[in-house]
């Protein structure tokens, strides 16, 4: 077995490991730093994909925006150690026999389609062709995303702040 | 040799299962938002996958698409989240059903 072949299976235990440890953790803490090891292990796979750029921003946005984000929403609504409703799972049957349905459906997908590979392409840096599809092709979606953006956070700042008395939110 | 794409197609699938198995079996409401954010992920994964396939970049410009919207998500979610918190003192979904019919 190549080193490649290898170093992407251990990337892969990673991330489904610590996902795994996500669902079932009975400790939030755990699960929130679980799913740290899930996004590094998700930006290990991106650089193996060649996609150098992705697993930058991969970091920067959800190991140091949204786990940040995640950690202040656990410190602030929740008795850490509080384990009852913590550790309770609901309908546990019929859940595991709706993922299984589904992803049966998508390994069938997966496995039956012919994948046939564009040979020869040697990923070089991503960086510039990124930028420049992100101003020529895909600029309306780009700014529709940049106002998005702008919209959610005056929202969520104006959710979050104790000063709006008038209503129960 | 590279690895093939169904390798990191069937790992994004099996990604995403984990995540839908979250949201079902989980009442705590940020773990719930943590398993939302692994679906989005193996979404990710399988958009970066294609862009190797095919040897095109597009791809990987849906994927920033994916994480601005995650990120929207998150900042509206937890705010939300910290609300109902200080009114009702519970992060239990099941507890949280005033918009329930």
């Amino acid at each position: 077995m190549a080193l490649s072949t290898l170093t992407f299976y251990l990337f892969a235990l990673i991330t489904v490991g610590s996902g795994v440890v996500v669902v079932f953790a009975n400790r939030l803490i755990h699960a929130v730093f679980a799913l740290l090891f899930t996004f590094f292990g998700t930006a290990g796979l991106y650089v193996f994909l060649g996609a150098d750029f992705v697993a930058g921003a991969q970091v920067l946005v959800y190991v140091g925006g949204i786990l940040v984000l995640m950690l202040f929403g656990v410190m602030l609504t929740n008795r850490i150690y509080d384990l009852q409703i913590l550790a309770e799972r609901v309908h546990f049957k019929r859940s595991v026999a709706v993922v299984g349905v589904g992803f049966a459906l998508l390994a069938t997908i997966i496995f039956r389609t012919p994948w046939q590979m564009v040979e020869g392409v040697e990923p070089a840096s991503t960086t510039v062709s990124i930028g420049r599809l992100l101003m020529s092709e895909y600029v309306l979606p780009f700014e529709i995303a940049a106002m998005l953006l702008l919209a959610a956070l005056i929202g969520a700042s104006m959710l979050a702040s104790r000063d709006n008395e008038e209503g129960d939110l | 040799m590279a690895v093939a794409t169904s390798h990191y197609l069937i790992l994004s699938a099996i990604l995403f299962s984990i995540g839908v198995a979250g949201v079902l079996t989980r009442r705590n409401a940020i773990v719930i938002f943590m398993c939302i954010e692994l679906m989005l992920n193996a979404v990710n994964l399988a958009f970066v996958a294609f862009a190797r396939h095919l040897g095109q970049a597009d791809g990987q410009v849906f994927v920033f698409f994916v994480m601005a919207v995650a990120a929207a998500e998150v900042a509206v979610g937890l705010a939300i989240i910290i609300a109902v918190f200080r009114n009702r003192e519970t992060v239990d979904v099941a507890e949280v059903n005033l918009l329930k019919w």
